[in-house]
């Protein structure tokens, strides 16, 4: 099977006046649907520009990036909104929910920006919502949500759309332990019902919830191994082969 | 399809962004408030002025071509008309023979005397001299009595008809007809009143006229009088042809050599037309123009407050931008709000512009807001509302995802 996310070589160049700086310096990566992958690094690693290429908010300066088939590296201005659109679900730290519209119609926005019908639109950010737990809370505007009610909101918003990947950048980082704890089951929850997940995070308790950890540093690979976690579910995988 | 879609989507948008900034939307869009109340009003008020001036001018007849030694609105010296040949009705009788394509004419002249009345009088009464056709031509109507026929006409019969000045003033109470007046000093017996027909340019009264048989104009005031022949043209539509046809059968009357200048005035409705606009043109463009500037002002404001607008909503830029936007979709989003908030200052600015150009209609002059001003002034604001939007919009449309969502 091919892989949901195929990265050779990938480089970033950014140019700051005469300086040239790589953020990064030749990533190969490959990862599969239903994984569960966190990526981990010190702030200045790097991870945010990977984040950002995997997300199709940046293209990379050299290499390949390959999601679901199609190759982003080259692709417009234009087709990257669309493949945002219809392929990735975005979480973010501060949850980047608008301030002035309800839950509604927060996870209604990728659902307008591929052209649905506002009746279907409605009916999907529905039951989005209510996958997250939120059906009682779907006509607040986000100042009237707690933290982790505003993170469900914005989880209900990229899973609206039926993503291949949800990408989600510290999601944890805003919220208290127990909140957060509480927004990493549900993640777990969504891995069960077959969503690819990549966690980009510095922190090693949020990393050991997913199922492999790809470590990065100054712009490389630093390291690419299984969690804990993601060592019991290949065992479990691996004895489900052999006693077919 | 989906172009259409995302504009709905794009209005919502707007009307929830405008609608939560109430009130710097409606200090932006006072500029564009007051530019399309001067605009409209402005407008009403040229509309207003055009209007009267058609009215006053209507008694002229758009279909009436006057043959005259005299050019209305001239250029020469006076001097040089001065010295033309007056028209003679050997000419008249010459040019209603061979023309065809004017369905009836009449000669006429005329002198102002004193006209009166038992001891009542009323001096610089302008006095007609001209034949039975004069009525078709000039095609007024009678409110009493009638016009003179053929027979009176051509006899030279002692009989005149009177404009409704005269007539409110000698008979207020009676009946002017059969009533004898005394013109200069001659007596005339009233036939018929003519309707009441207004002012010249609001300055020549047409209804301080007294009408009489040319044959007897000749005979009491003399018959070395210049006149004037006035022609109506078969076609409305076709003024020009009778025109072209009436100035070569005049050549030939007056035997004007082949080559040089036409040695009478052919004169129309449509020469005051033309003085008129080029002596209001020139105000209505630098009107047009003045009050524009207040709309270029106010769209100054507009495109003031929509980049400070997306520059304060650079991370929703960024949002919408990682959930799927487009460039257009962002573009049309903001160049919609800038519209929408023209839109509702020209709407604002038209709800002003009504009542007072009913104020100015009731006290100062007439004016007069025709649908088409509505919906240029509409148009008028939408436009500006795109053009103050469009740089503001393009800023937003190109910003980068990755820095507008870090941006806090």
């Amino acid at each position: 099977m091919e892989p949901l996310i195929e990265i050779k070589d990938v480089k970033k160049l950014y140019v700051m006046g005469l300086e040239e700086l790589y953020a990064l310096k030749g990533v190969s990566l490959d990862i599969n649907n239903n994984e569960y992958v966190a990526i981990m690094g010190p702030s200045g690693s790097g991870k945010s520009t990977l984040m950002n290429i995997i997300g199709c908010l940046d293209t990379p300066s050299s290499g390949e990036y390959k999601l679901n088939g199609k190759n982003v590296n080259e692709m417009e201005d234009d087709e990257l909104a669309e493949i945002r659109n219809k392929e990735i679900g975005f979480v973010f730290q501060t949850f980047n929910l608008l301030p002035r519209i309800n839950a509604l119609s927060n996870v209604e926005l990728p659902l307008i920006y591929s052209g649905k019908k506002k009746d279907e639109r409605i009916e999907l950010a529905e039951s989005a919502l209510i996958n997250v737990g939120l059906e009682d809370r779907m006509n607040h505007k986000p100042n009237e949500l707690s933290g982790g009610q505003r993170q469900r909101v914005a989880i209900a918003r990229a899973l609206v759309n039926n993503p291949s990947l949800i990408l989600a950048d510290e999601p944890t980082g805003n919220l208290d332990t127990k909140t957060g704890e509480e927004i990493m089951i549900l993640f777990e929850d969504l891995w069960s019902k077959g969503n690819t997940i990549i966690i980009v995070t510095h922190e090693e308790e949020i990393a050991q919830n997913a199922h492999r950890i790809i470590k990065i540093r100054d712009g490389l690979i630093a390291d690419d191994y299984l969690s804990e976690k993601g060592k019991l579910i290949a065992e479990k995988t691996k004895q489900q082969t052999i006693s077919v | 399809m989906k172009f259409f879609s995302e504009i709905k989507e794009n209005i919502a948008i707007s009307y929830q962004a405008i609608n939560s900034n109430k009130l710097r939307s409606l200090l932006a869009t006072l500029g564009i408030v007051i530019g399309i109340t001067a605009v409209t009003l402005m407008q009403t008020a040229i509309e207003g002025i055009n209007l009267a001036f058609e009215k006053s001018i209507a008694a002229v007849g758009a279909d009436v071509l006057y043959v005259q030694k005299f050019e209305w609105f001239g250029t020469e010296d006076w001097s040089f008309y001065k010295n033309r040949k007056e028209l003679t009705m050997e000419q008249y009788d010459f040019l209603n023979k061979n023309s065809q394509t004017s369905t009836v004419m009449a000669p006429s002249t005329g002198v102002t005397r004193t006209v009166k009345f038992k001891d009542l009088s009323l001096q610089n009464v302008f006095v007609l001299g001209t034949t039975f056709e004069y009525q078709e031509v000039s095609g007024f109507n009678m409110i009493e009595g009638r016009y003179f026929t053929q027979r009176e006409s051509d006899g030279g019969y002692p009989v005149c008809v009177i404009g409704t000045d005269i007539s409110d003033a000698f008979f207020e109470n009676t009946d002017p007809i059969g009533k004898t007046i005394k013109v200069g000093n001659y007596n005339f017996r009233i036939i018929g009143v003519i309707e009441k027909q207004g002012s010249l340019l609001g300055l020549f009264s047409l209804d301080n006229r007294i009408i009489i048989p040319l044959e007897r104009f000749f005979n009491v005031f003399g018959d070395k009088r210049g006149l004037t022949f006035n022609i109506k043209a078969a076609d409305i539509n076709n003024v020009d042809e009778t025109k072209e046809e009436v100035r070569w059968i005049m050549r030939k009357a007056r035997k004007v050599p082949y080559g040089s200048a036409d040695d009478f005035g052919l004169n129309a409705q449509e020469a005051f037309k033309s003085t008129y606009e080029s002596l209001t043109g020139l105000i209505k463009v630098i009107g047009t123009m003045i009050t524009g500037l207040s709309l270029i002002v106010g769209s100054i404001g507009i495109a003031n407050i929509m980049f400070v607008s997306v520059k304060e909503r650079t991370k929703e830029v960024g949002i919408r931008k990682a959930l799927g936007a487009r460039r257009s979709t962002i573009l049309s989003q903001f160049l919609i709000e800038s519209s929408m908030i023209c839109l509702m200052g020209g709407f604002i600015g038209l709800l002003i512009a009504f009542p007072i150009s009913l104020i100015i209609d009731a006290f100062v002059l007439p004016t007069a807001m025709p649908l088409w001003i509505v919906v240029l002034a509409l148009f008028i604001s939408l436009m500006f509302g795109l053009l103050a939007g469009f740089f503001p919009a393009y800023t937003a449309a190109k910003m980068d995802p990755v820095d507008s969502l870090r941006y806090e």
